[in-house]
């Protein structure tokens, strides 16, 4: 490192907050060079976003510098003053934010609002300002820019506020890019097509970027040199490749671990050493239905629209056995939300049939399907831990709640063992069960939505995402403990992600949608191996893969 | 401009909406009023010991004797062809005392809403720039007051003090010095009569006497508007745009007013309306205690005389405006919100 552009140590960021002081970064030491790329992974709660808006002074007015000395083209901008830093921001450093649409100001227009980053730093007349902001839009490869400038946020895709945000932050050509999660959220072949433009804006300007995120893969795919945090701490600096191949700390171990690859198994997910606290579960082996015997559910001829819009699933036909796993892909507005709440009954099908052990169920009016006897057989797991559990129900109210409902179970000795034995049965504490919502972590919120959807022994169970709310390590757990549980009760799973790897992991077969149509669908392996379709190639490509010398001959 | 025609339109849809709204108060205030005790030939017959011949006499002269279905489809009728009855109190049409009254009550509002809002604003600001200052305890304290003393006391105390002691404000009777000449009326508002007329010493006479009540209508509102303010600001600050804002070295001025106060302003508006409406009815007291001859004073004194025509036609008038306000509301809202479409 000759020039060290950017040079923290011994950095240390305290927040006050309601329960004292909470240190979110114990002393981080690294230093960047011009023009380079580092990638900075870590978990939630790691300290990774607030290293990022130390360096940048963007913390919360809760948030203070303790210790530790941040050094900028050899100055130290620990302690200058706010004046002095509004020089600094946007000229020599910019951020590019999560969620691009909440970062941008909803009530002006997006040149506007580029056209504001660029006088901030230059005197110039508006409309010089404004020609330049069309200029970056361009460069931000945004079709049709000049019908863009008077564009506002929520008239723009997320990928398109991300490129805007782009072009805000390299408006006036710092010589540092902080992205902070620039990703998550969006798509993985937006998430490509905008981590390609960022990488390859950065090299042509010369620009020294810090990745932040929590995708191992991502950071290995766009970065020279990865660093890992963990709870405020760094615990491994490396390449990218010896980082995976050769992790030396234990954290690092069980995040490589965790992440899962192509190549993974769900029993891999856990490092070897603690693969030995696993109780093996034995495997019946599945009894062949007799001929005859109707599939579980079957699904035909499938299409919804909405009002007056384009239709969001149509001609969409499945069936899953039972104790099948089929995995159900495809990007933001494929339609397999709306597939999948249409087969668990919470939404009403335009045209088509679903039939459940023969029977059709499609017709029930969703409003109605509760009084149906089929409706403790399908159960759903949703996307968000946090806003799917009700915030005044103990954890006990919550899984008792189905029992009560819909198992015919009264208040009482037995509906207390029964949500005990489903608890245990999820590795969920037993003395967890009186906490509310807000005083679980996010993988016990996760347990807690499992067991709920399990507690009147369902025959399908829906996941919606069931995992993408969760940091890697937690996923990892989540994932094993729902195979287990496929396999102890010959559940069928119907599993909706967007995350390829993960369902090339769980699932027997896997359906690709595209524009609420199927495009591909087969045995999950092959088909992700050898896609026979322009579209499910490109899904595919766009994962980001830990090893891709070895991803490429693992096939 | 498409984004303004779709506002118009919207508004357009949400007036022809509010119209069944407003027949119902129609109906509703001439049933309550019917159904309130107090009859009023008793009290317009011509003394406390009138005969009963002269009561029944007055009675059928009012058409107070037929069913009160058809009474009630006789005020229909009436109002439909614009007249509102008239007045036993005044002996003139409903509708010309309203029209007489209402101008001196909306620019008694106007500029009680303007006072407040250019106070609560900044305070509000100033509050959620330094949450948990002393200028924040300072802005919450006023704000309490404000809403603690009622508008007749700080009313009588802003006499007390700007005419009693200090001698600084003219004599609290009305919106003229009673020898003064009136400039020729156009819109009603005196202010804008006195400019249009080129009077300025007549306006400045208008203005002392409005700025008292003004004054002390408008300290009663300070609070929601200060509050709402505040709390919209505190979301705006600490919002993803803001931070973006303050990333790419936006000066300090510019985060605050083009990026926070723009998007906190939105909930202030509707408040605003809110705020204007209730005023222009619950100003009585002000009204009473400034002998302002506003149209809240107006109806009060026609209640109390059971004059059933004024009651109901400030009824009809009050919902009218609240209709108009928020019609204003609805469109300040469509120009200042981009997201706002037609829904």
């Amino acid at each position: 490192m000759t020039s060290s552009l950017l040079a923290l140590s011994d950095l240390h960021v305290t927040f006050s907050t309601r329960r004292g002081l909470v240190e979110a970064v114990r002393g981080v030491t690294l230093s960047l060079g011009e023009g380079e790329m580092l990638g900075l992974v870590g978990e939630s709660g790691s300290g990774k976003s607030v290293t990022g808006f130390a360096i940048t002074r963007l913390l919360d007015a809760a948030g203070r510098i303790t210790a530790g000395h941040i050094r900028f083209r050899g100055q130290d901008i620990t302690r200058i003053s706010a004046g002095d830093f509004r020089h600094l921001h946007g000229a020599a450093m910019a951020m590019i934010f999560q969620n691009p649409r909440a970062a941008l100001n909803p009530i002006r227009a997006v040149g506007d609002q580029i056209a504001d980053a660029i006088t901030a730093h230059k005197r110039m007349p508006r409309d010089e300002a404004r020609a330049q902001a069309l200029e970056l839009l361009r460069a931000v490869q945004i079709r049709d820019p000049e019908k863009r400038m008077a564009a506002y946020p929520h008239e723009l895709s997320g990928g398109m506020c991300q490129r805007v945000m782009i072009a805000m932050a390299i408006s006036c050509n710092p010589a540092l890019l902080i992205a902070d999660e620039p990703t998550t959220g969006l798509d993985v072949t937006t998430q490509k097509v905008v981590m390609d433009l960022l990488t390859g804006i950065a090299a042509e300007r010369g620009m020294a970027t810090i990745l932040i995120t929590h995708d191992l893969g991502l950071a290995a795919r766009y970065c020279r040199r990865v660093v890992v945090m963990e709870q405020g701490r760094l615990v491994e600096e490396a390449e990218p490749t010896t980082l995976f191949h050769a992790p030396r700390h234990p954290y690092t171990k069980r995040l490589v671990a965790a992440s899962p690859t192509a190549s993974s198994r769900i029993a891999d997910l856990v490092p070897e050493e603690e693969r030995g606290r696993q109780i093996a579960v034995p495997v019946a082996a599945r009894p062949q239905p007799a001929p005859g015997t109707p599939p579980l559910l079957e699904v035909q001829k499938l299409a919804k629209r909405f009002d007056e819009g384009a239709a969001a699933v149509a001609d969409f036909s499945m069936t899953i056995s039972a104790g099948e796993s089929v995995g159900l892909v495809g990007e933001s507005g494929s339609g397999k939300s709306t597939t999948s709440r249409i087969i668990c009954r919470l939404i009403d099908p335009s045209e088509g049939e679903i039939a459940f052990e023969g029977q059709s169920i499609g017709h029930i009016p969703a409003r109605d399907f509760h009084r149906s006897p089929f409706r403790k057989d399908i159960q759903i797991v949703f996307q968000d831990p946090n806003d799917s559990l009700n915030p005044r129900f103990t954890a006990f109210d919550c899984i008792a709640h189905p029992m009560l409902r819909l198992g015919g179970l009264r208040a009482g000795d037995a509906l207390r063992q029964r949500v005990e034995e489903c608890a245990r049965r999820v590795g969920l504490g037993i003395e967890l069960l009186t906490r509310f919502p807000h005083q679980l972590s996010g993988g016990q919120k996760a347990r807690v939505g499992i067991a709920r959807a399990i507690a009147c022994r369902p025959r399908l169970l829906v996941l919606d995402e069931p995992t993408a709310a969760l940091d890697v390590s937690v996923q990892a757990v989540v994932l094993q403990l729902l195979d287990r549980l496929r396999r102890e009760d010959d559940l069928a799973f119907l599993f909706v992600s967007h995350d390829l790897n993960v369902v090339r992991m769980m699932c027997d077969r896997t359906i690709v949608l595209q524009n609420g149509r199927i495009v591909e669908q087969g045995e999950s392996r092959a088909m992700f191996d050898n896609p026979k379709t322009a579209y499910t190639r490109e899904l595919v490509e766009a994962v980001p893969h830990i090893e891709p010398e070895l991803a490429a001959t693992a096939t | 401009m498409q984004a303004l025609g779709a506002t118009v339109v919207r508004a357009g849809r949400r007036f022809l909406s509010s119209l069944p709204a407003l027949f119902g108060v129609l109906v509703f205030t001439f049933l309550l009023m019917r159904v309130l005790p107090g009859d009023p030939a008793v009290f317009f017959a011509s003394g406390p010991n009138a005969g009963k011949e002269e009561i029944e006499v007055i009675r059928k002269q009012m058409g107070l004797n037929k069913p009160v279905p058809e009474q009630l489809m006789l005020y229909l009728y009436d109002v439909g062809s614009g007249n509102l009855g008239r007045s036993m109190m005044t002996g003139q049409l409903v509708t010309k005392d309203l029209r007489e009254r209402l101008p001196a009550s909306l620019e008694l509002t106007f500029t009680a809403l303007l006072i407040a809002l250019v106070t609560a604003v900044p305070l509000g600001v100033l509050a959620a720039l330094r949450p948990g200052s002393i200028i924040d305890h300072g802005v919450r304290f006023f704000c309490a007051l404000g809403v603690c003393v009622p508008t007749f006391v700080s009313g009588l105390l802003l006499i007390y003090v700007f005419y009693y002691l200090l001698g600084l404000a003219p004599d609290p009777t009305g919106r003229v010095d009673i020898f003064a000449s009136l400039p020729p009326r156009r819109t009603g508002f005196l202010l804008i009569d006195f400019l249009l007329a080129g009077d300025f010493d007549g306006w400045w006479a208008a203005f002392r006497q409005l700025i008292l009540p003004a004054l002390s209508m408008a300290l009663f509102v300070v609070a929601p508007l200060a509050r709402i303010t505040r709390a919209s600001m505190l979301v705006s600050l600490g919002s993803d745009f803001v931070r973006t804002a303050r990333s790419v070295g936006l000066p300090w001025w510019r985060v605050v007013v083009t990026y926070a106060l723009r998007n906190a302003i939105l909930p202030v508006i509707t408040i605003a309306g809110i705020v204007f409406s209730t005023m222009l009815g619950a100003n009585v007291l002000v009204e009473k205690v400034f002998s302002w001859p506003g149209v809240a004073s107006y109806a009060l004194d026609a209640l109390l005389s059971s004059d059933y025509a004024p009651v109901q036609g400030f009824v009809l008038l009050m919902a009218t405006v609240f209709v108009i306000v928020n019609l204003l509301v609805d469109i300040l809202y469509g120009i200042a919100d981009p997201r706002v479409t037609i829904g």
